[in-house]
């Protein structure tokens, strides 16, 4: 059953065509990928899932409800986070600022302005949790501006999680880690809890095919091919739009 | 009526030749500079002390209050400017807020807080009546001026290398960086010769502003609205915007006297919130 | 509850804890009641400025808005609390300061929908225009607000009935000094809430708390608006303290200093507008009794060196210096914070 669908989404910049007629359905607890060579508009797809950006024609599905018209902050109390693919994180607060943050926001706790924060015990021990499950327990305090890379992204994933959502856009999670704070990183991704539905998107074919159960082709803002790994994996055309590109699972 | 319309655009063209360097400046370094007046200003006392003082012709006080003021402006901006130009917005605004506060009260010790008036040549006084329409002379002398410089500004950018570089730089800076163009040279030259320009149109405007040592603050706000009402993205948009303001504030001044500066404020700040990148921005429209 | 969560716990809250440095801080600001009598009229107008200072850093400092029209909000709620005691509207002075707040908040409320989009650029011409507009309107009323002569013959009712202002300020001061520590603690308590830490992270990154479920706009209205209160009722201080209030209560000078004062403090940690107020006002004392009439020379002399040093050194300098004050305030008194400092004090959640 699908937990997100989208319904013939179109966004067009000007005359740029940026995503044309995506007709996308996510099932409830998959590991979906989507992949595409540059320019194919995943990052639009994001945007607009995510409320960034407004459709130009199109319908958004999350568990059967409309959401094309809500904000952004609406969709994530509904239960759907993302990441970014540039970092956009809270430079001036510590990880655990970040994610307390994220967490009492959730919690409803957002416009209480008298009591501290980390006066709730729930708000402390969920910061805790996540902090240890993204393994950001040693920087937790550090300026956020001041993390190595790999932590960096690993909070940007942190902070979506601490919405706890039921589903997760990932933009790009391993782009630009250095090798040596890459296994930290796809480790965590893979030990996300299985209920969590996950949309992945990535460059990266070995992070694609280990986990994914299911990848979207995205081509000139089209869907172009959409199935189980190893069948697209042996498509034809999926290896003609990646001529060069090696694709080996 | 029509004389409205006829000082209306008199007054609109000197703001023009006052703001248009800070058009540029904005649009090209991303930079607010609020003391885009006092340069203004300074080209007024300029030509107050050359005029009156020293006795130079009035034809002769107005390039020479334009080369004065655009030497002290390439002087500031190689000295002062280029160190906030990577600044946030807040310390520009700080930074030039600064300057204003210093020539104000520099201006004040040296000439005092009087008004000062330029001698005006004989000639220039009266006016002519064409359809029962008076015209000034001098307002007329603005008119050609200002309607001259504009008509070179356009051709210097549409048309010379120089503008086809500084055009570059606007559109971005990376890319003009990429081509081999010294955005920091273009840019030098830009800010002395709008600098310049606005201390030319404060010698000129001095008849028709005002010129006391508060000038830079009391004409900040108007130089802004020129700049923001019009964008950036070209020098149309803020010389219609100034045509559109000073026609406004002179059928203001006469027909609504008492709400004074209030409907251009209104004006403005609906125009930021409707089109924030200015009424005649390049596709802006959404 | 796990080590970590505890220790999560209580590193959230500590954050909040009162430092040497506030204490001697206040402890300063109260004594000056006793110690500084002859100075209350100055002391009164820097309290004032102070709590002007504070609502700015509100907006400012934590949520990152440029504002060069909070004289708007000052002005409003100075005329407000003038023709409300001139026409013994409401004649009890704390109930009108209520009020005037009240008032200044209501506009902070509906011109805060105009600063939600745009640039700074935008941002600095439209609260600039609010303020100016205002100004207009002040002078064009002249018959109610006394114009350019100002607001005459206002007779301020003493203090809940009990306490005459007199003409040393000496109520005044007090009454002005309570209402900002006041003021200061209501900001203090909301600036370590979790409302005031998404302030922080707006500031930092507006999409970004979109995406983790933070309503942006209504947070910046609620703070827009409770700054506009503040600063009205220092604007509405001022009015009762002096009896008067003239025109250049709205004007430009008047925010275009505030946000002098604020950064001569440094901005984001709420001493700053306080600080800021102190130093700017002594400094105003002592070069205007050198040259009064050029005193706005050195002002923007300041700013321009200001920002030619940057002002992240200048914070690192306030650092440095409110950590010695509060180290030699600890020696002073012989007073350790003990091991709460170490994360062992106990858990109140």
């Amino acid at each position: 059953m699908a937990i997100l669908e989208t319904i013939g989404l179109a966004k067009r910049f000007g005359g740029i065509v940026a995503a044309a007629d995506v007709t996308l359905a996510i099932d409830k607890g998959a590991r979906h990928a989507l992949i595409g060579p540059n320019g194919a508009g995943k990052t639009t797809v994001i945007n607009l899932l995510s409320g960034v950006l407004k459709p130009t024609a199109g319908r958004i599905l999350l568990e059967g409800r409309d959401i094309t018209a809500l904000d952004p902050h609406q969709r994530v109390r509904l239960g759907m986070a993302r990441t970014f693919q540039i970092n956009a994180l809270f430079l001036d607060l510590t990880p655990l600022e970040a994610i307390a943050l994220a967490v009492s926001e959730r919690l409803g706790f957002g416009i209480d302005c008298w009591r501290l924060v980390g006066r709730k015990g729930a708000v402390a021990d969920e910061a805790a949790e996540i902090v240890e499950r993204f393994h950001l327990g040693d920087v937790m305090h550090e300026r956020t501006a001041i993390l190595p890379y790999g932590k960096q992204r690993l909070l940007e994933i942190a902070l979506a999680f601490a919405c706890r959502p039921r589903v997760l856009l990932l933009d790009e999670p391993a782009a630009g880690v250095p090798e040596a704070e890459r296994h930290e990183l796809l480790a965590t991704i893979a030990a996300l809890p299985a209920d969590v539905t996950v949309l992945l998107i990535e460059h990266d074919m070995d992070l694609v095919f280990s986990f994914a159960d299911r990848i979207s082709v995205l081509v000139n803002g089209a869907l172009f091919v959409d199935g189980a790994p190893d069948a697209v994996a042996r498509d034809p055309r999926v290896k003609a739009v990646y001529l060069g590109e090696e694709l080996d699972a | 009526m029509l004389t409205i319309l006829f000082d209306g655009t008199a007054y609109g063209m000197l703001l023009f030749v006052l703001a248009c360097g800070l058009s540029v400046t904005l649009g090209l370094m991303n930079f607010i500079n609020l003391a885009h007046g006092a340069f203004a200003m300074a080209g007024g006392y300029c030509t107050v002390v050359l005029v009156n003082r020293i006795g130079v012709p009035f034809a002769l006080g107005l390039p020479l209050a334009f080369l004065v003021t655009a030497l002290l402006g390439g002087l500031f901006e190689r000295t002062l400017y280029v160190h906030v130009y990577a600044r946030p917005h807040l310390d520009q605004v700080l930074f030039t807020i600064g300057l204003v506060f210093m020539s104000v009260a520099a201006t004040d010790y040296v000439m005092g807080s009087s008004q000062q008036f330029v001698r005006i040549p004989e000639a220039l006084a009266g006016q002519f009546n064409v359809f029962g329409i008076g015209m000034g002379k001098y307002r007329l002398l603005i008119i050609v001026v200002c309607g001259v410089l504009t008509l070179a500004l356009q051709f210097i950018l549409a048309k010379t290398r120089f503008g086809s570089r500084l055009r570059a730089a606007v559109d971005d800076q990376r890319v003009a960086r990429g081509l081999g163009i010294n955005v920091g040279a273009v840019f030098g030259i830009t800010f002395a010769v709008g600098s310049g320009l606005a201390g030319l149109g404060g010698a000129l405007g001095a008849e028709i502003l005002g010129l006391d040592p508060t000038f830079p603050l009391k004409y900040m706000i108007y130089f802004l609205i020129v700049v923001t009402v019009g964008g950036t993205s070209s020098i149309t948009g803020p010389f219609l915007a100034s045509i559109l303001l000073g026609i406004g504030d002179v059928a203001g001044k006469y027909y609504v006297p008492s709400l004074g500066a209030f409907v251009i404020y209104a004006i403005m700040i609906v125009v930021l919130i409707l089109r924030p990148q200015g009424l005649f921005a390049r596709g802006a429209a959404r | 509850m796990t080590p970590l969560a505890a220790d999560v716990a209580q590193r959230l809250k500590r954050r909040a804890r009162w430092s040497g440095f506030e204490i001697a801080f206040w402890i300063v600001a109260f004594a000056s009641i006793w110690l500084l009598p002859q100075k209350h009229l100055i002391l009164t107008e820097t309290a004032i400025l102070a709590l002007f200072a504070l609502s700015l850093d509100l907006i400012l400092g934590y949520a990152g808005i440029i504002s060069l029209g909070q004289a708007a909000f000052f002005g409003t709620a100075g005329y407000f609390a003038g023709l409300a005691a001139k026409y013994g509207l409401i004649n009890e002075p704390v109930l009108a300061l209520l009020c005037s707040g009240l008032v200044a908040a209501a506009l902070g409320f509906v011109t805060s929908f105009l600063v939600l989009r745009g640039s700074d650029l935008t941002r600095l011409m439209v609260t600039l225009g609010v303020s100016l507009m205002l100004g207009e309107l002040a002078n064009r009323y002249s018959n109610i607000t006394g114009g350019a002569d100002g607001l005459q013959g206002v007779t301020v009712a003493p203090i809940l009935g009990l306490f005459q202002f007199d003409m040393f300020g000496h109520t005044g001061y007090v009454y002005c000094l309570i209402v900002l520590f006041v003021c200061f603690l209501i900001a203090r308590r909301l600036v370590y809430s979790p409302f005031g830490l998404s302030l922080r992270a707006i500031k930092g990154n507006a999409l970004r708390c979109g995406a983790v479920g933070i309503p942006v706009n209504a947070r910046l209205v609620a703070i827009y608006t409770l700054a506009a209160g503040f600063a009205g009722m220092a604007g509405a201080l001022l009015t009762q303290t002096t009896a008067f209030c003239s025109l250049d209560v709205l004007s430009l000078e008047r925010s275009a200093d505030l946000l002098l004062v604020l950064i001569i403090g440094g901005t984001g940690y709420l001493y700053g507008g306080l600080i800021g107020a102190v130093i700017y006002k002594f400094m105003q004392d002592w070069i205007a009794t050198l040259t009064p009439q050029y005193w706005q020379f050195w002002i923007g002399l300041l700013l321009v060196v200001i920002v030619l040093i940057g002002r992240d050194r200048m914070a690192a300098w306030h650092e440095a210096a409110r950590a010695a004050l509060a180290r030699l305030f600890t020696r002073a008194i012989g007073w350790r914070r003990g091991p709460a400092l170490g994360g062992a004090g106990p858990d109140r959640s």
